[in-house]
């Protein structure tokens, strides 16, 4: 695929991603809530709290607690993962975590904890990302103060071409993918997230995180257009 | 400590006198214990840090019927820090592990395909476990070199059949290809600064990990911590990893 140098499988250019669909407040008994569909990848997120953080000991004096878990679904994938948390889905929940707390007004709630609950039902690569995407807008649609939104894509990279949004077949591409997962929030100017693993070179990396926070602005705007469709009448309970 | 740290920042200085580019020493020694098919003790600042490397012969998985397997853990010892507690895992160790694997993984390092017995019957698993005796920041660069000279000290145990014969290690040494290493940087405030000690990771409000191998190849790469970078301060860092890597390098060098 790398070889006739801007054709993937699915047809797209290298910079473009899969069809995003998204969607805020899905999930009627949490605070907030939002789907986000890239693609094959889908996830499903609540937000509850602020509320009381237990066990108590855990709990900081000075700020609240934005705590995510990510549960890849059992089902979500061809082979069927044993339901609970697996050791890449607790890595995934830190890593989720980190990639969010920092948007997020966390002094106003000492002692808090705002849970994030992550659901993965369907999955082709991508789905930390396609996660921490839908918290951020159902951050937002719980109406926690923000200093920003945060979009979340994977760059890469297959063969010696620079791509965005690799699926899970490119990612499985014999000679060697790279996949680059990363969070970016326009309004901070920060990179939140940023894993990476395969085999690139400077010159390609620097092109994939260049790539990478551009799709991430733009995923940003699409955050904020669903968000005023929903909003636009006003906050209504 | 953390306005301390910013305070002194400011006129390039950290709390250990070091520079904001200067690695901790690094003394390796390998061999530290016998019954491990490899072994590795690292210490730099007051870290100490084992690891040691275990191999059994098992079924390989579906999807890599001809490639033997590796498993990383990080036990968060309660000898090494007051405040871990024992028990189950937290995250954060998970994390430490799962980045190790990686570097190590993504590099291919270890040419798996040459642990291979027979293929889809029996391949060589390895199983590298790490622990630290004491904790002083920046476990994770701390890890993998203790992991990588770990593998590099190894010796293939002897076998008959499927059977392992752990007291009779031969000659051989893994499969290894190429030596991948980690240089860790944190953020404080505006600050940046590789290899954090203890103090400075305690109030970082960033951290990268990044793995690379040879002079232009970058393998992982981690971010932790719930502070942010921008594009160019990760740039910057990749550059310096390089420039970096070659103090963990002479480290390295001639460990078997």
């Amino acid at each position: 695929m790398a070889k006739t140098k801007n054709k993937r499988p699915d047809g797209r250019k290298p910079s473009e991603m899969r069809k995003i669909e998204m969607e805020a407040g899905v999930i009627p008994n949490a605070v907030g809530s939002a789907r986000f569909k890239i693609g094959d990848t889908e996830a499903i997120v609540g937000v509850y709290g602020p509320r009381e953080l237990h066990p108590r000991k855990i709990r900081l004096a000075d700020q609240g607690l934005l705590q995510c878990n990510y549960d890849l679904m059992s089902f979500s994938v061809s082979d069927r993962k044993r339901p609970g948390p697996s050791r890449r889905d607790r890595e995934l929940s830190l890593v989720s975590s980190n990639a969010l707390s920092n948007l997020v007004f966390l002094d106003k709630y000492p002692t808090q904890v705002i849970d994030v609950f992550i659901q993965i039902p369907q999955a082709d690569a991508g789905t930390r990302c396609a996660g921490i995407c839908a918290a951020s807008l159902a951050l937002a649609d719980a109406g926690i103060p923000m200093k920003g939104l945060a979009g979340s894509i994977s760059a890469g990279a297959i063969g010696d071409t620079v791509v965005l949004d690799l699926t899970k077949e490119e990612e499985d591409w014999a000679d060697g993918a790279t996949d680059i997962p990363l969070t970016y929030s326009p309004k901070t100017g920060f990179i939140t997230h940023l894993q990476l693993d395969g085999e690139i070179s400077k010159k390609n990396l620097f092109k994939a995180i260049d790539m990478g926070v551009k799709a991430a602005e733009k995923i940003v705007d699409m955050q904020e257009k669903t968000l005023k469709e929903k909003y636009k009448g006003g906050a209504v309970e | 400590m953390k306005e301390y740290i910013k305070k002194i920042g400011k006129e390039g200085l950290r709390v250990d006198g070091r520079g904001f580019e200067d690695f901790r020493d690094i003394k390796i020694e390998t061999g530290v214990a016998k019954k491990a098919e490899g072994s590795a003790l690292v210490t730099f600042g007051k870290n100490k840090i084992m690891a040691g490397v275990k191999m059994d012969l098992a079924e390989p998985y579906d999807d890599s019927p001809d490639e033997g397997s590796l498993m990383v853990s990080f036990e968060e010892a309660q000898i090494a820090h007051s405040e871990w507690e024992g028990g189950r895992p937290r995250n954060e160790a998970v994390e430490i592990a799962r980045t190790v694997d990686r570097g190590i993984r993504e590099s291919g390092m270890i040419d798996f395909k040459k642990l291979c017995v027979k293929e889809g019957e029996l391949v060589w698993k390895v199983y590298i476990d790490v622990y630290p005796f004491n904790y002083d920041g920046n476990i994770i660069d701390g890890s993998s070199l203790a992991a990588i000279a770990a593998i590099l000290n190894a010796r293939m145990p002897k076998r008959k059949g499927n059977k392992v014969l752990y007291n009779e290690l031969s000659n051989k040494k893994l499969p290894v290809t190429k030596t991948p290493l980690t240089t860790t940087f944190v953020k404080i405030g505006e600050y940046i600064m590789v290899d954090p000690n203890l103090n400075e990771e305690s109030v970082m409000d960033a951290r990268l990990s990044i793995s690379t191998s040879g002079k232009e190849s970058i393998n992982a790469m981690q971010k932790s911590g719930d502070g942010g970078f921008t594009p160019e301060e990760v740039k910057e860092m990749v550059e310096k990893s390089f420039k970096i890597r070659k103090v963990i390098e002479k480290a390295i060098k001639g460990v078997k």
